[in-house]
């Protein structure tokens, strides 16, 4: 098993057409089961046409109803994307996972509190993955996302992280030293998101293939802390926590907009401290997180 | 993205939140010209600088006579004004802002952030305006009022009401308090602001309440649909580096260590800074290159690291996925020919053809030093440092 995806699972892909959909979902097509995995795209001025064998529909319902799609991964441009967001949520979509960086927290703020009050009002729940994230991926199933494909062996270790280079950087020692990944899940660098740690940590809990886990985080926002307080309470499993960012000065924004000391409890240092506190193996050396993982098994 | 304090107040004056009136000003005689039009009798001297703490730093002063602002604003212009937030050297202060004095009677604290935790719009609020509010909110939380708004809903008047309790606004003062507030949402959506901080907020003798400071920060993300908001950006007040980078769609940000960095990806980025910093020396920058490493961004940021005369050594660590470790390579080397670069370098690349990318720079007769693991960079990088 593993967590939100697996080989049946069936994905549209709102932005197919742009230059970076286009990239990337070739790629995913090449991963594993992803050739049937991919079975629609978005694109309401191309509807009726289709693009690596992919047929293109005019809205992500019409997708949905045509090929039984639950799942979409969005590449759409900041300045749309969070209404393509709403718009996998209007479909009823289980998950909805998007890629595109650089989209306004106003727009965020405002497509999330849609989501919870269609979910408060009885609707349908679409779980949201991302924005500003390299999606995720179950080893020799499916990937959806930008990650690189070959870096990942199939396997019981869960990741999760908010930076796509770093979770690259867990899989990779993780592989080097045999321990394959049961899913790799990039949350994403923005302020306000979907699935947070502790969504996905309850994950991995449920999930009978993964035995231990690998939580990485940064600086800004108190999402580590809560996931950490959670996990001592509910944990069953072995974690292995880092945190980046105890040499990041305060006020700044370090690359993702996210990523931003703003007062004393969102400091490297202090998530270090919780994360230590509710029984993680902590680490400040991020070479190190796949080693020792692996001494906890 | 920041703006100066009388950049903002013109923001919050066009939407209808009272300000003092004031004029900007360039020059001592600018400021002179400033405080006749206002007409006094009380004048502030103002600092403009983006950085907080500008009162206790000795760059807000009162005056009482045309002489006076002629007199202060000699002083406050062209100095370095150090204050907590700009680091030890200072902030060099080259605008000034004439105010008309307030009848300051009772200070408050009001401002407006995104909350992450709820994902809604905070107001946060007290009745001991004037101070840090982080100290405020550290020994007596119960001085601090937070009220988190809806954006699907807006701000509500029952939401209004719970604030101006949460700071004792006087009965005569709430109908106006509230008001500030609705119009401080307002503007705060309007603009794509990520934090607006009113810091004090005066409520005067005749009960009026009028912000006497005012401090924006903006949502770059946002600032595409806004060039008027853009057309504010003080590029003094930015390091150089971090303007001439952004040429260049890299992220870099100034630190005070002598390794250079160069990673791809924000996460990755300061973990390599950190892993510097356990091996016993400290990073000179961060510096992330984003997804697609070409030659010329790589040659770029080498660039804009070697203008920083404190570094010592460039570490390299790019993890190659998409981008194969070959292209990387290929970048470096034309870099280090480009820059003539005269400070050990050390390369970490992991991923797609790696073997291929180290073959290429060690085949390339350039002194690079080649490691497996950040590390070993990082150890290798502070060694070179420290020798």
């Amino acid at each position: 098993m593993s967590i939100f995806i697996n080989k049946d699972t069936k994905v549209i892909t709102q932005g197919i057409t742009g230059k970076t959909g286009q990239f990337h979902t070739e790629k995913c097509q090449e991963y594993a089961n992803g050739k049937a995995c991919f079975v629609a795209g978005v694109n309401p001025k191309k509807a009726g046409e289709s693009i690596f064998n992919i047929p293109i529909y005019a809205s992500v319902k019409d997708a949905a109803k045509a090929t039984g799609a639950t799942v979409s991964v969005i590449y759409v441009p900041p300045a749309g994307a969070a209404a393509a967001i709403w718009e996998a949520v209007e479909a009823d979509l289980d998950l909805a996972i998007c890629i595109t960086e650089g989209i306004p927290i106003r727009d965020m703020l405002e497509v999330r509190n849609k989501m919870k009050a269609k979910e408060a009002a009885g609707g349908k729940k679409t779980l949201l993955l991302g924005p500003n994230c390299p999606g995720l991926i179950t080893p020799d199933e499916i990937k959806i996302g930008i990650m690189p494909g070959h870096i990942h062996k199939k396997g019981r270790i869960g990741v999760v992280s908010r930076s796509g280079t770093l979770t690259y950087e867990a899989v990779a020692q993780l592989t080097e030293i045999g321990l394959g990944q049961s899913s790799a899940v990039g949350i994403g660098g923005d302020p306000i998101n979907g699935l947070k740690h502790i969504d996905v940590m309850k994950a991995f809990n449920d999930d009978p293939d993964t035995d231990a886990v690998i939580m990485i985080g940064e600086i800004g926002g108190p999402d580590e802390a809560e996931a950490a307080r959670w996990c001592k309470a509910n944990m069953k499993k072995p974690i292995v926590g880092f945190i980046a960012g105890v040499t990041a000065p305060a006020g700044k924004r370090m690359g993702h907009a996210g990523a931003l000391i703003s007062g004393g409890g969102d400091t490297a240092e202090a998530k270090l401290a919780v994360m230590e506190e509710c029984g993680f193996k902590v680490t400040r050396n991020p070479s190190e997180m796949g080693k020792l993982l692996k001494a906890m098994l | 993205m920041k703006i100066h304090e009388y950049q903002g107040k013109e923001i919050l004056r066009q939407f209808g939140v009272p300000v003092p009136r004031g004029i900007a000003a360039f020059t001592v005689q600018e400021a002179v010209e400033a405080a006749q039009k206002l007409g006094g009798p009380v004048w502030v001297v103002k600092a403009q600088i983006h950085a907080g703490g500008r009162g206790k730093g000795g760059g807000v002063k009162v005056a009482k006579t045309i002489e006076q602002v002629r007199e202060l604003a000699g002083q406050i212009l062209g100095m370095q004004l150090k204050t907590h937030q700009t680091g030890p050297e200072g902030q060099k202060v080259r605008r000034l802002y004439i105010e008309d004095g307030a009848d300051i009677q009772k200070e408050y604290y009001l401002s407006v952030v995104t909350d992450r935790a709820s994902q809604k719009v905070a107001f946060i609020a007290s009745s001991e305006g004037g101070m840090d509010i982080e100290e405020v909110a550290h020994k007596t939380p119960e001085k601090i009022a937070k009220v988190f708004v809806d954006p699907n809903v807006g701000f509500t008047d029952a939401q209004g009401q719970e604030i101006a309790r949460g700071v004792a606004m006087p009965a005569d003062s709430q109908a106006q308090f509230i008001d500030v507030c609705r119009k401080l949402y307002k503007c705060y959506m309007d603009t794509d602001a990520s934090l607006v901080e009113i810091n004090p907020l005066n409520r005067d003798s005749k009960g009026n309440i009028i912000a006497l400071d005012a401090k924006f920060n903006f949502d770059d993300n946002a600032m595409f649909r806004h060039p008027e908001i853009t057309a504010l950006r003080d590029l003094d007040e930015e390091d150089p580096a971090e303007i001439e980078a952004s040429k260049f769609d890299l992220a870099y940000i100034s630190l005070d260590g002598n390794i250079g960095c160069l990673v791809n990806g924000a996460g990755l980025a300061m973990a390599t800074m950190d892993t510097i910093k356990l091996f016993g020396a400290e990073p000179a920058n961060f510096l992330d290159v984003g997804g697609g490493a070409t030659p010329e961004k790589v040659t770029e940021a080498f660039k804009i690291m070697l203008r920083n005369p404190k570094v010592k050594a460039i570490l390299v660590n790019i993890f190659g996925g998409i981008m194969r470790c070959d292209t990387i390579a290929t970048g470096i080397i034309a870099a280090c020919k480009a820059t003539n670069l005269n400070v050990p370098l050390i390369v970490r690349m992991k991923g797609t053809n790696e073997e291929l990318g180290k073959k290429l720079l060690a085949d390339s007769g350039l002194p690079i030093i080649s490691v497996d693991t950040m590390a070993d960079a990082a150890q290798a990088s502070v060694k070179a440092v420290t020798k």
